[in-house]
């Protein structure tokens, strides 16, 4: 690609853009979220058209003028978020729009047999005949590679490809792709995770708002060199922080059992307490009953039984705004499903837990006026970078989302803060940001408690660590002490299985 | 007068204005099709709403409740609900009014409020019940309504048969004079056009929409729980009761509309053999208007026009019914898919920057 210039009303996504790929290499384009990567596999896959420069492939010079166009030239795009059809099976998908006809059937068989070989031979564990909605998200994506290889990639975008993924779908991932680099394909991924480059890729890229910032070869570089390149500045991975000052229990949890989705029991008798001036961090894999604490925790989900404490007084099963005005909040782990009202302005998203507080409202109608002035307020002190409080917070970058809501969250100086996965999806200036606050707010003589997937995240912001497994917490360890391999037997419940577990 | 051009160019201005256009070009070639002269019929057209006083007002009447259930589908809509009974809001809007009408003797300056608000709050109570099911129930809000739309025809005559219709009539008796709300000045001025204050009442009514919705707290809620439930359950909101109280709101607006077409209009109700066709008519009206409550007066402006002027489009051109029906068609038509109307415009926007 040669430079390439897309502009936007107000910005310049790309700004002369060059850079290229060697074929059977798997080149990284690294950058923060919003620097302008996605727009650049856009202009790639053909989904937008460059104002200025050209794209080469094979050293000849093409025009991509839509994803059809893409395909036919060999290039596949994994998506971040899938595009499959629920319903439909593996197969089903995979041969969309491209499908194996008999008279004016679609063969299935044929179709069914295509998927297997073409799994055997890239090493891309499916079962062509399962239902979407039934497997699991690491088999989603296979699917989604599949697809791009069935219309014949030979060079395939990945965008964000773990940001979904569990640490053992991520190692699978890994392989997947070193299989097809033997094969001959040629991979670009776009992410903001530097492990990931340093452990898969060949060569890297980096991209800072808009520009080309570096291009180098993976082994001359380093994790903190290319985190300085990507943000500009020097980045501190570890998070500084003082020895925690815990006081008095702020939230209890007593013997909480809940029903989950599926009907069967999601909490069983959990226990726990968080005190002033420390971040508890909850660990625990996926799906071991952590979404449905908070939801109970918050108000937005019943509990059969048990009770949950804040600052000693009975919030077991009050509504979620009781509970928000008792003194909670809550940085939820979807920000697009939970946390912010899209399509509204940035401005009417930073008071929507308090928009009704006689600040805002005064006879029952809203006074704007003083709603943009705290909006101002609060994106000016959290750095949210938006182009007007009057924008629509779906016109915003991930991170500049998750910094809105932490920002509304803080703002309301909660006793308790709960943050759900704040960093997913992150790059690391915006993760550090939010460390940073986090303990800002224990350092006030909060409580916050935190619930990650992500291990790393869990050891270095949390004083205490409590591991959940099949909606109990099997124990409790102090951060500083404990080690990635104890967490890890404890997660899987290792501790409590009596001799001849079933460790998977 | 730079502004003025630049007002005329503005895409929010041209889409509208070229779709019309549009849709008037394939209404006319569908008229060439079946032998008529397009050109005559439209002629016919203009002169039926814009040649007498008496048409002219009676366009009037008929825009009048068009706004209402426009109003009142635009309003469910901004709050995530399909409103699709805004046609039997508006008959229990009628049957409230006729009752307080025919059966209360008051002064007028109580009695036409009591039986407009008696209508207003008929509407509400009735659309809610959609809003009841689907917040308690999670029955989806387009079935119930259009369902109840039947049941408020057959409730409707039944009520008028069992106690307001003289017998042998088809029609109730007259409600009392101070219920009636004709402008009866406006009305001798325009040939006895059939005007009333319910058309004041919907401009007012779109301003009500305007200020509800984007300046209180109420409105905040609502856009909130239609645009993302679970964000707002999240912050605190009562999703369900937004629910109920979103379709009690736009019941209201198509409650007033059959509430002033009796009062203002028919001052009896008759007995109805098919459903009067206004809170369908509003759906489109809404869609027109882009779900604002100016795009929606604007929406009836443009849909009472047409249907009004179809009469004269039907004697004077001699074109059926059926083929008039394809030209207002095809103009909704355009109107509805501003996507297609861009692609037309782009160039004459892409002139525009070229020529400054």
């Amino acid at each position: 690609m040669r430079g390439i210039t897309k502009r936007f009303p107000g910005i310049v996504a790309n700004d002369n853009i060059s850079f290229s790929v060697k074929k059977g290499e798997i080149h990284a384009l690294l950058g923060e979220n919003g620097a302008g990567k996605s727009t650049l596999m856009n202009v790639l896959f053909g989904l937008y058209q460059p104002e200025e420069g050209e794209i080469l492939i094979n050293e000849k010079p093409v025009k991509i003028t839509s994803p059809n166009v893409a395909n036919e030239l060999g290039i596949g795009m994994v998506h971040q978020h899938f595009m499959l059809v629920e319903t439909f099976t593996v197969t089903e998908n995979i041969v969309l729009g491209n499908e194996p006809k008999s008279g004016l059937q679609i063969d299935i068989k044929k179709a069914v047999k295509a998927v297997e070989e073409l799994s055997n031979q890239y090493g891309l564990k499916v079962d062509p005949n399962a239902k979407i909605e039934q497997i699991s998200v690491g088999m989603q994506q296979r699917v989604e590679i599949l697809k791009t290889l069935y219309r014949g990639a030979d060079i395939l975008i990945f965008d964000e490809p773990t940001a979904v993924l569990t640490p053992q779908e991520i190692n699978e991932l890994i392989e997947i792709m070193q299989s097809l680099v033997k094969e001959g394909k040629t991979i670009i991924l776009i992410t903001h995770k530097l492990k990931e480059i340093m452990a898969v890729c060949d060569s890297v890229t980096i991209i800072r708002r808009g520009k080309v910032i570096d291009s180098l070869k993976v082994k001359d570089t380093n994790p903190d060199d290319l985190a300085a390149k990507m943000v500009g500045r020097e980045v501190n991975f570890s998070v500084d922080k003082q020895e925690a000052q815990p006081k008095g229990p702020i939230l209890q949890v007593e013997n909480v059992v809940t029903r989950g989705n599926r009907g069967v029991n999601a909490l069983n008798g959990i226990s726990f307490e968080v005190r002033s001036g420390e971040i508890l961090g909850i660990a625990g894999v996926d799906g071991n009953g952590q979404s449905e604490l908070i939801e109970v925790l918050t108000g937005l989900r019943k509990a059969d039984s048990g009770r949950v404490l804040l600052n000693g007084k009975d919030i077991t099963n009050h509504t979620p705004r009781d509970i928000s005005e008792s003194g909670l909040s809550h940085i939820p782990e979807d920000r697009h499903k939970r946390g912010l009202v899209l399509d509204f302005t940035m401005s009417e998203n930073m008071v929507l837990e308090t928009y009704f507080h006689p600040t805002f409202n005064k006879n029952g109608f809203l006074d704007y006026a003083a709603i943009d002035k705290h909006a101002a307020k609060l994106i000016e002190e959290f750095d949210v970078r938006t182009p007007s409080i009057h924008t629509p917070a779906r016109a915003l970058s991930g991170g500049n989302q998750q910094k809105a809501i932490i920002a509304r969250e803080v703002d309301k100086n909660p006793d308790l803060l709960i943050a759900a996965q704040p960093t997913r999806g992150l790059d690391v200036g915006a993760i550090e940001f939010i460390h940073r606050r986090l303990v800002d707010q224990r350092d006030k003589g909060k409580a916050v408690l935190m619930l990650s997937l992500e291990l790393d995240e869990i050891i270095n912001v949390s004083d205490r660590i409590a591991v959940i497994y099949e909606g109990k917490i099997v124990g409790i360890v102090d951060a500083k002490s404990t080690t990635e391999q104890e967490l890890g037997l404890m997660m899987s419940g290792g501790n409590r299985k009596q001799g001849g577990g079933t460790d998977e | 007068m730079n502004k003025a051009i630049a007002i005329f160019t503005k895409e929010s201005f041209l889409v509208p204005v070229i779709a019309i256009i549009l849709g008037l070009l394939v209404g006319a070639i569908a008229m060439l099709a079946g032998g008529f002269n397009p050109i005559l019929a439209y002629t016919a057209l203009v002169e039926k709403v814009f040649g007498s006083a008496y048409n002219f007002g009676e366009t009037i009447r008929q825009i009048t409740p068009l706004i209402f259930t426009g109003l009142a589908v635009a309003f469910a809509f901004r709050t995530g609900l399909f409103n699709i009974g805004a046609e039997g809001q508006f008959i229990v809007g009628m049957v409230a009014a006729t009752t307080v009408g025919v059966a209360f003797e008051l002064p007028a300056i109580i009695h036409a409020p009591l039986a407009i608000l008696a209508g207003a709050i008929a509407g509400g109570l009735w659309g809610s019940v959609a809003g009841y099911l689907k917040a308690k129930r999670g029955v989806n809000e387009v079935i119930t309504s259009i369902m109840m739309n039947w049941i408020a025809l057959y409730l409707a005559n039944w009520v008028m048969n069992s106690f307001f219709v003289p017998k042998g009539q088809q029609r109730s008796e007259m409600v009392h004079d101070s219920a009636i709300i004709t402008i009866t000045w406006l009305s001798q001025m325009f040939d006895n056009a059939r005007l009333h204050w319910g058309t004041l009442i919907a401009v007012l009514a779109a301003i009500f929409f305007y200020v509800i919705m984007w300046k209180t707290r109420t409105g905040y809620e609502l856009r909130a729980v239609g645009l993302n439930p679970h964000a707002s359950e999240y912050a605190g909101m009562n999703v369900n009761r937004n629910v109920i109280k979103a379709m009690f709101i736009s019941g209201l607006f198509a409650g007033i509309g059959g509430a002033a077409e009796i009062l203002g209009v028919f001052h009896y109700q008759a007995i109805l053999t098919a459903q009067p066709g206004y809170g369908f008519d509003g759906i489109a009206v809404a869609l027109i208007g882009g779900n604002t409550p100016i795009g929606v007066i604007l929406g009836a402006i443009l849909f009472g026009i047409l249907s009004f002027g179809a009469a004269g489009i039907k004697f004077t051109a001699g074109v059926p019914v059926e083929l008039i029906r394809v030209v207002i068609a095809s103009v909704i038509f355009f109107v509805a898919a501003h996507g297609i109307v861009k692609v037309f415009v782009k160039p004459i926007l892409k002139k525009k920057e070229g020529g400054n």
